[in-house]
């Protein structure tokens, strides 16, 4: 597959997307309200009005949402993948969702308010990272393995303070919102929200697939990448804090949503290769695609809608089990 | 951005180092231009590879100045270091399967730059290398699943396309079969011919004085020898630097041969 199919089949799954749901649309419908926006196309106004309620009001919010989640997620599983050496590491190695999930279940503990939360989630996801970062470095520079067990250690910390979140909280009212907010769901994000992270996430992964090449010279070992004249450090605490801060903020917009930033990299490999400024394109393309799919299918496949940390986990684990098949080799 | 010199030069003046209380290397002075192969010989653990990171500018010496082109290698960025001496490590394996063409044209970064995607001229000088180490069939094939001779190949080329005119190779025969050894030398020589310098490090003085133009000997941290291979290589010394005898002797050729001295008569040569 070629990475210039990507945005094709991201276009065609939104187009899906918005079609589907409790009141479906044939594609004819949205390309003639798209036609009528751009005044090509005539509809009577009371059709139009239908149609721009259901798209632009309900729909696109959420398909904005779960594209630039689905993207900044992988993107930064894949960064951090590269950064590790580690074909098996998540956005959440240094204890980012940790961290999020402490400072959401604080936020729902303390305000309840939906913005109040997510900047808590945000903020305790940074946070966590600097801890995990910090005790690192606390011995003397920090190498690769002392950065994964100061990001284990950072998100064990952050867990237990959640359970004692948890413990504290109203069993009726504030434990259920957290359980919920663990699962993730798209349910809450509003386009002003939209609008205020979206530039942050999309220069995030375009910053980070600026930093294809000197990644490929990473992932080669430390010493190698400093001998093709590449700045190692700076490099790679750039990356991680970029990373960071795109998959705390798609936390902080939907909870915990797991499998996307392992699986999608993964996949965007088999199909285009290792070379990172092809890749964290490809999984930034390939991640929104994939979550906006299990959105719908959130949304779709029964009258209630089902969280879509558990849609992404239960469609995400076939897939890795697909993966682990044809990769075994490359891993070896 | 500073030019490279016509004479290319890297050398080490005095070098101390330590690994917490032990010392690893005890006033070290070595250098090496074009036009040479400077093999380095040492017993497991004798610093070599201490040496080639302080020289690559990996560590700092403790005491002591490494000097690239006559400047101090500090006054250089990564990116000059870069275009001047290139590192060729052993085979190792990559967690990614990049193709062999990807791992080669991560050599063009020093060039091109962090950010600047590579030209067809890259791919040109990619190409050329490739052809020219004889592994153009594997320019495709993931890095990954070729063997250990084809993968320090790979790196050789990867060396080469920095346009680097010093190379330091550590220990590059390690675990390569019997044609890739020879290949690896008759490459090492070509490259000498041409104007490369290389410094090599290796556990077999056979394979030294087939190439090399000088040796050197690191022993307990110290220089114990350097100067031409016929001068450096003797029994004696060879025997106190591993540990085990061997015959010293120079074939109809003119060219110093080692033998291992097995049996009975190791234990004679040994008491």
């Amino acid at each position: 597959m070629r990475l210039a199919l990507l945005p094709f089949l991201l276009l065609a799954v939104v187009l899906v997307a918005l079609s589907v749901g409790r009141y479906p649309l044939a594609p004819s419908d949205i390309l003639g309200f798209l036609g009528a926006c751009l005044g090509l196309v005539d509809l009577p106004p009371e059709r139009f009005d239908l149609l721009r309620n259901l798209i632009v009001e309900i729909r696109l919010p959420r398909v904005l949402a779960a594209g630039l989640i689905g993207a900044s997620l992988s993107a930064s599983g894949a960064s951090f993948q590269a950064v590790f050496r580690n074909p098996l590491v998540s956005p959440g190695i240094l204890g980012v969702l940790g961290g999020a999930g402490f400072g959401a279940a604080l936020g729902i503990l303390y305000s309840g308010d939906f913005l109040t939360i997510q900047i808590s989630a945000f903020a305790m996801g940074l946070v966590a990272v600097g801890v995990g970062v910090l005790i690192a470095n606390l011995f003397g520079a920090a190498s690769m393995v002392t950065l994964v067990l100061g990001g284990m250690i950072s998100g064990a910390l952050f867990a237990s303070a959640l359970s004692l979140v948890k413990y504290a909280a109203d069993p009726y009212d504030q434990l259920p919102a957290i359980v919920y907010w663990m699962m993730g769901s798209l349910g809450a994000v509003d386009l002003k929200q939209l609008k205020g992270a979206a530039p942050a996430i999309l220069i995030g992964v375009g910053a980070l697939t600026l930093a294809g090449r000197a990644l490929d010279a990473l992932s080669m070992g430390d010493d190698e990448a400093r001998s093709l004249g590449v700045p190692v450090q700076a490099t790679r605490y750039g990356v991680i804090a970029t990373a960071t801060l795109v998959s705390s903020l798609s936390v902080s917009l939907a909870g915990m949503i797991g499998w996307v930033g392992l699986v999608v990299p993964h996949v965007a490999r088999l199909a285009i290769g290792p070379t990172n400024s092809k890749l964290l394109p490809a999984s930034a393309l390939l991640g929104a695609s994939f979550l906006i799919a299990a959105d719908s299918v959130a949304r779709n496949i029964t009258r209630a809608e089902i969280p879509i940390g558990v849609v992404t986990e239960l469609l995400g684990i076939p897939v890795f089990v697909l993966v682990l098949g044809r990769a075994r080799r490359a891993w070896a | 951005m500073r030019e490279p010199s016509p004479r290319p030069r890297l050398e080490g003046l005095d070098l101390h180092f330590s690994r917490g209380k032990r010392s690893v290397l005890e006033g070290v002075t070595l250098g090496f231009g074009a036009g040479e192969i400077l093999a380095l010989l040492g017993a497991n653990g004798a610093g070599k590879s201490t040496l080639f990171r302080l020289l690559l500018g990996f560590l700092s010496a403790k005491r002591g100045e490494v000097r690239l082109d006559g400047a101090p290698l500090s006054s250089f960025s990564r990116r000059e270091i870069a275009r001047r001496v290139a590192y060729v490590p052993q085979g190792h394996v990559t967690p990614f399967p990049y193709t062999v063409r990807e791992v080669v044209m991560l050599g063009r970064l020093p060039e091109t730059g962090l950010l600047r995607a590579p030209r067809a001229q890259d791919r040109e000088i990619v190409e050329g290398i490739i052809a020219r180490l004889g592994i153009e069939r594997l320019i495709d094939r993931p890095y990954t699943e070729i063997s250990g001779g084809e993968r320090q190949l790979t790196l050789i080329a990867r060396a080469l396309a920095q346009g680097a005119r010093l190379l330091v190779m550590d220990e590059p025969a390690t675990g390569l079969d019997y044609g890739y050894q020879l290949r690896l030398m008759r490459h090492l020589s070509d490259l000498c011919a041409e104007g490369h310098g290389v410094l090599v490090s290796t556990h077999h003085p056979e394979h030294a004085m087939q190439i090399a133009t000088r040796i050197a000997i690191l022993h307990e941290g110290r220089i114990e020898a350097d100067g031409p291979p016929q001068a450096v290589v003797t029994a004696e010394r060879m025997r106190r630097l591993y540990g085990v005898a061997v015959e010293v002797f120079d074939d109809p050729f003119g060219a110093r041969r080692l033998a291992p001295v097995v049996g009975r008569a190791t234990s004679e040569a040994d008491r």
